[in-house]
């Protein structure tokens, strides 16, 4: 396409920007000692709208990519142990998983956490577990990723409680949660309240960290899980978009300023088997968000008009037959994700489509990042496929796919996008696409149309069993239920009582911030069940539309 | 009569929310000529042995990926049993294969592991979903 | 499966009545099956049994019918009533499967309620064919009212109009259900409107439009052949509002069909629909069968050459046929 007159064709600014980065100490040429330029073609250059090449004008020059690996399991204690022998080692930052009853906003002895307690990540139930979990830790000097959505704000409430209890001050706070719910009605199904009302809740945590905590990112708006319940490459890169512009118009609507909050969001998308599909899906998102962050929405900030996003491998192309294969799909998959310019990156394990990874196959998933960043010489030149014309042809073709995609959202939500969404999640529309895409693909894979290794071809080797994979104590769910029921105990009821209602009275006035009241909550030890069910009082739940 | 087509149960329990695979089985039962009722998301034993009972099920499928599949599958049986119903239990999703054993052990009828294809669901399904002929 | 012989239609029937759920599952599945036992089980219960209360609820896709289908069985939880509820969803044309996902959103409410699906099993376009025999047998059991939730497309609002004493037509604000439902004669068949999702903008208007569609019915005499102008009823299934005013439209009209000679009268012209129904599959049932013979495959290869008329096969076909009673369905 032709580039508009304004678009990346300052190459003095470019240069500019170039000569003030900082860059990593390494030499900038081939294994043979040919010297490479940051960037080879023309415009829109690196770093410069509509940020098709990248984000920034050195990319992976100045600081490679976060290698940002997943953890959490167990019982707080456990995991606090695996974050102090990161941080020992060098790291930085924290990602924390939770397990599905905590992600579900349910107490570890709520007779539906059976089986669960502690499996998928660690168990939360109170800001006890929280002190445990990051006890020793500085957190005004590290940055945690926290993964969840549904009860989000009463995790992050029982983090700033933790923190200030321990001595920093919110202000001090970095880091990410994901706080994304529109993804979840549409792909992960984590949601508890209906759509409009959790809406209203990411909305309150936006705009109390706007106002009191600067280096946090509120919301990670995700791709990753849409993919990963079967949509199209084009499916996850509309959707997620347009969840975040639906974003944007919510905060917008509830009077905040667009540049005041923007240059916090975040994305967080897949990379799949199709490598070319994957790059360009990712320079389409960076060039569609800026347009329109600038054009529909009047950011001026130029942080505004950034998709800076996080990657994850394909978790549902890991297939259970010969898994040692995975390793190579992984890898495929990781350099299409830094081809794509990411920056951070989470490199699947290679034993995933069977049990919890081992401490082994998530090593060799660093590993192949690692074998990346340091040895192809990939990251030497900024969007080295940038002015293929297969490529920038790609590229344009799932812009307009996706732009087709939003086309539909705008009528269904009479020209809003966020009431776009809303519609399509209460039609089934965003369902039933991906449900149709997964059984499209599974159809293609069982007619032999499209081949999958050791699925339905090279099936060789397929009888070679991998019997290590990691197991969880069913110990940890009861020495979960006894700290939990010692919390119960111990604590001034009267006090839970008056804080219960305090969230549901504030939960039932929309003009006040939810967050107030919840971080009291949790600081007189409210658990995460008690809160939630009394939001879900005020709020109701959803049950959604079944479509198959 | 012959002919009536099979009715199967398919439920995902718990909180894990990868639906992605139950809706595809789904979708393949129906186009084997099968009738499902189709109940998805968090699902408990005791609510889908209820379900079970009403809808008369010739078989019920849960699906797991969230390693508690030890735990609920067995208890999926019980649930049924106590309900006086026979009905077999097909559990399918991330099962490692030692762990399909003791499922087996447990009283589930089949275990279809990662990755098991078209065919072969609807075969384990149809091998273990005989419509009796009252 | 269970290696103990089944025990036969009589036996069922005497363990439902006593409540037993497992029984009624199974008569169902009987029922369904049509041919010697759906008839014996048809045959052990009563010949006009006119009590019970079959309330139909239908409406176009997304309109809520299954959220307030759910709502309204806690209501009636709350009354003390054992309700039941059969809800239709169509089967695949070409492979007979189906699926049937509509009792998820009514099992959070269902406790103590009766939920069965139903395939729609060759009936194309229409209800469920065992749903009438079906509706007799849970009203026979004591379940009160029987339900019959299904989405309206096609044939099935008159399919359900003639199997319910009471039909429900819920619509939704801003989809332009009620401008449709005008359209496709709709509202000729409904006893009550629901307008759902009541606190969305487009309620109000909702509502008018169908007042005023009733209004231009009332002008042309469809109300005075309807016999009775339909209760309008707002409802929000997500909270609940308004069920139990729908639930009181729904008794009420049964009250008013009751206190006259409505109910028999319904009840007769479904027993009348049913009676063509059942014939027409019967016949349709002989039709395969004749084609299937040699002779038939033989004036079949006849037409396909051109060397016999349509006309002239069929009088053949017919003529080989004879009479006989067809038995079940």
């Amino acid at each position: 396409m032709a580039p508009e007159a304004d678009e990346g064709t300052d190459t003095r600014a470019w240069r500019e920007a170039y000569r003030r980065a900082p860059l990593r100490e390494v030499p900038f040429e081939t294994m043979s000692g040919v010297p490479l330029e940051p960037v080879y073609g023309g415009s829109p250059l690196p770093g410069r709208f509509p940020y098709t090449r990248g984000v920034h004008a050195s990319m992976y020059r100045s600081r490679l990519w976060t290698m940002r690996m997943f953890a959490g399991f167990g019982g707080a204690a456990d995991t606090n142990l695996r974050f102090r022998e990161l941080l020992a080692a060098g790291g930085t930052g924290l990602s924390t998983a939770f397990d599905m009853p905590t992600l579900m906003g349910a107490d570890s002895d709520d007779p539906r956490s059976r089986g669960e307690v502690g499996r998928a990540g660690v168990a939360v139930d109170t800001l006890a577990d929280v002190e445990e979990l990051y006890a020793g830790i500085d957190l005004g000097s590290v940055s945690t990723s926290m993964t969840v959505n549904g009860p989000a704000p009463v995790l992050f409430a029982m983090y700033i409680a933790a923190a200030e209890r321990s001595g920093v001050a919110r202000a001090d706070l970095s880091g990410t949660i994901q706080n994304d719910i529109l993804k979840e009605y549409q792909a992960q199904k984590e949601f508890i309240f209906p759509p409009r009302e959790s809406v209203r809740l990411v909305t309150d945590m936006i705009a109390f960290t706007t106002a009191q905590m600067p280096r946090w990112n509120p919301v990670s708006i995700s791709g990753y899980h849409i993919r990963e319940a079967g949509s199209t490459a084009v499916q996850e890169l509309a959707f997620t978009l347009a969840n975040g512009f639906a974003y944007v118009e919510a905060e917008i609507a509830a009077g905040l300023e667009v540049d005041a909050f923007a240059p916090r969001l975040s994305f967080f998308f897949n990379c799949h088997n199709d490598f070319f599909e994957e790059i360009c899906k990712l320079r389409a998102a960076r060039r569609i968000w800026a347009r329109w962050m600038r054009d529909r929405y009047g950011a001026a900030d130029e942080r505004s008009l950034l998709c800076r996003f996080h990657t994850q491998t394909a978790g549902v192309s890991l297939t259970a037959a010969q898994p040692e294969v995975n390793i190579a799909r992984v890898a495929i998959q990781a350099l299409a994700a830094v081809l794509g310019g990411t920056q951070s990156l989470h490199t699947d394990a290679f034993d995933e489509a069977l049990a919890l990874p081992t401490d082994r196959a998530a090593r060799i998933a660093l590993r192949t990042q690692q074998v990346i960043a340091h040895e192809t010489g990939v990251t030497n030149v900024a969007d080295p496929l940038g002015g293929s014309d297969y490529v920038e042809w790609l590229t344009d073709e799932l812009e307009r796919l996706a732009g087709e995609v939003f086309d539909h959202l705008l009528e269904l939500g009479g020209g809003s996008i966020l009431e776009g969404v809303y519609a399509g999640i209460e039609d089934g529309y965003f369902v039933g696409e991906i449900a149709d895409a997964a059984y499209r693909f599974e159809r293609e894979v069982n007619a032999g149309r499209r081949i999958i290794v050791g699925v339905n071809a090279f099936t060789e080797g397929n009888d070679e069993q991998v019997r290590d994979t990691l197991r969880i104590d069913p110990e940890v769910e009861r020495c979960q239920l006894a700290r939990l029921a010692a919390v119960r105990s111990a604590r001034d009821g009267a006090a839970v009582e008056r804080c219960l209602r305090e969230v549901g009275a504030c939960a039932a006035d929309p003009a006040r911030n939810i967050m107030p009241p919840l971080i009291d909550a949790v600081t007189a030890l409210a658990t995460e069940g008690e809160i939630v069910a009394t939001l879900a009082a005020v709020l109701g739940t959803h049950v959604e539309r079944i479509v198959v | 009569m012959t002919g009536a087509p099979p009715r199967i149960v398919l439920a995902k329990l718990g909180f894990d929310g990868h639906d992605r695979g139950l809706k595809i089985v789904a979708r393949i039962l129906r186009d084997a000529g099968m009738e499902v009722v189709y109940l998805g998301l968090r699902q408990t034993p005791e609510g889908v042995a209820a379900v079970a009972e009403q809808e008369d099920a010739d078989a019920v499928g849960i699906s797991m990926h969230n390693a508690s599949h030890l735990t609920l599958g067995p208890a999926m049986v019980e649930a049924l049993r106590a309900l006086g119903l026979a009905t077999p239990v097909v559990v399918g999703g991330i099962v490692p294969a030692d762990d399909a054993e003791t499922l087996r052990a447990a009283g589930v009828a089949a275990v279809l592991g990662p990755g098991a294809s078209a065919p072969e669901v609807v075969a384990a399904v149809r091998r273990v979903a005989v419509p009796d002929d009252g | 499966m269970s290696p103990s012989p089944s025990p036969g239609p009589a036996a069922l029937l005497r363990v439902a009545r006593g409540g037993d759920r497992r029984a009624v599952a199974r008569l169902i599945t009987l029922v369904e099956r049509g041919g010697d036992t759906a008839l014996e089980i048809a045959g052990l219960l009563p010949a006009a049994d006119d009590a019970g209360h079959v309330i139909g609820i239908t409406g176009a896709p997304g309109a809520g019918k299954s959220s307030l289908t759910g709502r309204l069985l806690a209501c009636l939880a709350d009354a003390g009533r054992t309700p039941a509820v059969l809800a239709v969803d169509p089967s695949s044309p070409l492979t007979g499967g189906a699926i049937l996902g509509d009792r998820v959103r009514m099992d959070g409410f269902a406790a103590g309620a009766f939920v069965r699906s139903m395939a729609t099993r060759g009936q194309q376009g229409g209800l469920a064919f065992a749903v009438p025999a079906t509706t007799r047998l849970l009203a026979h059991l004591g379940f009160d009212p029987v339900i019959v939730e299904t989405t309206g497309v096609g044939q099935v609002e008159v399919d359900i109009a003639s199997a319910a004493d009471t039909t429900v037509l819920v619509t939704s604000p801003g989809w332009g259900d009620a401008v449709q439902a005008n359209k496709a004669g709709l509202l000729e068949l409904a006893d009550v409107l629901v307008v759902n999702k009541a606190d969305r903008p487009g309620a109000r208007d909702a509502r008018r439009d169908l007042e005023l569609m009733l209004d231009l019915g009332h002008i042309s005499g469809l109300e005075a052949r309807a016999g009775r102008r339909p209760e309008i009823v707002l409802t929000v299934a997500t909270t609940g509002d308004g069920v139990p005013e729908l639930l009181a439209a729904a008794d009420a009209h049964r009250a008013s069909l009751a206190a006259g000679d409505g109910l028999v009268a319904r009840r007769r012209r479904g027993r009348r629909l049913e009676l063509a129904a059942t014939l027409e599959r019967s016949l349709r049932a002989l039709v395969d069968t004749a084609m299937d013979t040699p002779a038939g495959r033989r004036v079949l290869a006849d037409v396909e050459a051109g060397t016999m008329s349509p006309a002239d096969a069929c009088a053949v076909l017919l003529a080989g046929m004879g009479p006989q009673p067809p038995r079940g369905a």
